[in-house]
């Protein structure tokens, strides 16, 4: 230290050692007398995810970036691609109904509504109307699940955490609705070919009607941290605008169809169950932006609330499922008296019904959007073919061109905004 | 009894609508095999090389406009000649109406990409060339997209097994992922269903027994 030659020339041998030390904690001459090479490294191309909490399941993006704008993006899916359309070419009807909870694992009876409809329709059976109550009712408490998983994981993407704290807390009121129903939180298997599975137990209708007195005040609570909070309103207001031609010509659908300004729900315009017995506005919004999607999915909240509320008052007692031995399970009870309900049973659920040649493209409006299902029989117990159509696999095709030329951090904006689940896009 | 309600007026208009555009399409389209209502859906059948005029015509004619491509997919009759349909499903947002496009292919002809008209079927179509071998000409990024890497055969073909050919597992001595060919513990079991329950009301040799039942459950009933 206190020699002033000790630094001044430098040998080979007085190299130190470790090699990874900061240039900053190095003396000066040791830093000049390194070999300097020039590398030049393609920066520009990033990866995001697979594994990125704002990927929102196994989503892998890679970017081309111009210093911090996107230039161009190339969505890399299949990453949970798990073969569910050959694996319902192999199942009955009545097995093939589970594998919808896992598609969208967010919104799984609207799901189920779609395939159980679908089969209805190929059958030519209809379900009771009870049973159409009961799965308008529980597809709405899906929709009110889904849009407060949406929003306050986009609030989480964009620095809010307030809200997934508070959402997380008001979806599992909702969960215990789905567990007293089908005794199961997520994976539900509650609507079927036919109806429901069970009758709900006594209570619950008063229950989910306290419930949709109480939510509306925590959805003002909700707007309150996010509607009119700046930093909110910067990080969506003008992002990812989409405009309705745009949007049309990518196949959007449900609430991101919706903010880009086209009034097109599948529950009002091509009804199915008992929608056309309730009453609702389709809120519908102008800019396209993530602001708009936002703002979308709050009034379709309020919404659901409505129509949970006009379900409860003209729901009456009555068969949840078709009254034929053919298409639903006997009951417990008549099992173990009766031989010919045995034998049903036992057919039922070994062999299943057979579904009449034809086919059928059915959709629904599912929180996400349409959610359709391109059902094929060929006259046996099992489908011929069962394609499925995702909502988010349309949304994520145009995410190259909604975020080209954007910021990398509104990228995750607009990746949220497009409420994206991995279930249903790989399939 | 399942209790079936009529259909509502507007369903009614909805069916006479689609039937006049079936009718409209098939009178004045020459490579339409067939157009009609199948389960009050509006079904048209196309050859391929008609394929490209018709979607432009369906997306533009005034009163068509399907502006919505919301679904592409395979479905695989390995008997027939060409064994591959591709299915088209389109919306209407203005008319309110759906329709569905078949065409027929088979491993090797390619079909004429509607990615041009509709940006959306980009994926679709590459969806369908991943799971069912469709060639599609004319598709900007005819890639593999839902199966894994490297991935080979076409796995929704009717031919290809539903364990497929090869497993993947994480080997602890290499330390890297491997792949191997599938060793079920156990045979796979595909049961066939065929037995006298439903469909087959009379069984062979049992025909007068079954006549009279069919009486006694008449007189009864």
């Amino acid at each position: 230290m206190t020699d002033p030659d000790r630094n001044t020339v430098l040998r080979e041998a007085d190299n130190i050692l470790r090699t990874d030390i900061p240039e900053s904690l190095l003396p000066t001459q040791q830093v000049e007398a390194r070999e300097r090479k020039t590398l030049e490294i393609d920066s520009h191309a990033l990866n995001f995810g697979p594994q990125h909490p704002s990927a929102h399941g196994v989503l892998r993006l890679v970017l081309e970036m111009e210093g911090e704008l996107v230039a161009r993006t190339v969505p890399h899916i299949g990453l949970l691609h798990r073969g569910t359309e050959k694996l319902i070419e192999y199942k009955t009807y009545q097995k093939a109904l589970p594998y919808f909870d896992r598609l969208d694992y967010v919104s799984p009876m609207c799901e189920e509504q779609a395939f159980a409809l679908a089969t209805e329709k190929l059958l030519g059976i209809e379900a009771p109307e009870r049973a159409r109550w009961l799965r308008v009712l529980f597809a709405e408490i899906t929709r009110v699940l889904n849009h407060i998983l949406n929003i306050t994981a986009l609030g989480l993407d964009c620095g809010a955490v307030t809200p997934a704290l508070w959402g997380y807390e008001e979806r599992e009121k909702l969960l215990e609705f789905y567990e007293a129903a089908s005794g199961a939180r997520f994976h539900a298997n509650y609507v079927r070919p036919g109806g429901v599975a069970r009758d709900i137990p006594a209570g619950l209708e008063e229950k989910i009607g306290l419930w949709a007195k109480e939510f509306p005040a925590w959805i003002d609570e909700l707007e309150n941290l996010l509607t009119e909070n700046r930093i909110w309103k910067q990080r969506t207001v003008g992002i990812g605008v989409f405009t309705a031609e745009q949007a049309l010509a990518w196949g959007f659908s449900g609430p991101c169809l919706r903010a880009s300004g086209v009034p097109w729900d599948l529950r009002r315009t091509q009804p199915y169950d008992n929608y056309h017995k309730v009453t609702f506005n389709v809120p519908v919004a102008r800019h396209g932006d993530c602001y708009d999607r936002y703002l979308v999915r709050i009034a379709e909240m309020r919404e659901s609330v409505s129509i949970i509320e006009q379900c409860l008052d003209q729901i009456r007692p009555g068969p949840v499922k078709v009254q034929d031995p053919k298409f639903s399970p006997p009951p417990r009870a008549e099992m173990k008296r009766s031989m010919e309900a045995l034998i049903h049973h036992f057919k039922l659920f070994s062999e299943g019904y057979h579904v009449p040649p034809g086919a059928t493209y059915t959709a629904v409006e599912s929180p996400k959007g349409e959610f359709g299902v391109y059902l094929v029989a060929d006259g046996s117990n099992r489908p011929y073919r069962c394609k499925i159509r995702p909502t988010g696999f349309a949304h994520l095709q145009a995410l190259d061109e909604m975020t080209r030329r954007s910021m990398l951090a509104d990228m995750v904006a607009v990746l949220g905004s497009l409420d994206l689940v991995f279930g249903e896009v790989d399939r | 009894m399942a209790e079936v309600s009529l259909p509502s007026p507007q369903q009614g208009r909805l069916q006479g609508r689609l039937g006049a555009l079936a009718f409209s399409l098939s009178t004045s389209w020459s490579g339409i095999s067939s157009a009609g209502l199948e389960n009050g859906e509006l079904v048209v059948r196309t050859t391929r090389d008609q394929l490209l005029p018709l979607m432009t015509y369906l997306r533009d004619a005034p009163h068509c406009r399907f502006e919505q491509m919301m679904d592409v997919c395979g479905v695989d009759y390995p008997s027939r000649v060409e064994r591959f349909e591709v299915v088209y499903n389109l919306l209407s947002v203005t008319h309110n109406q759906r329709i569905r496009v078949i065409i027929t292919t088979d491993e090797t002809a390619p079909v004429a990409s509607v990615a041009g008209l509709w940006p959306s079927a980009c994926w679709w179509e590459r969806e369908c060339y991943d799971l069912f071998g469709v060639q599609f000409s004319g598709n900007p990024d005819m890639r593999r997209i839902l199966t894994d890497d490297g991935f080979e055969g076409f796995p929704l073909r009717k031919d290809f097994p539903l364990t497929g050919y090869e497993e993947v597992r994480y080997d602890v001595e290499r330390r890297e992922v491997v792949k191997e060919p599938v060793s079920l513990v156990q045979d796979f079991r595909n049961f066939d269903f065929v037995s006298p329950w439903e469909g087959m009301m009379t069984l062979p040799g049992d025909e007068k027994a079954h006549e009279v039942r069919q009486h006694i459950k008449r007189s009864r009933g």
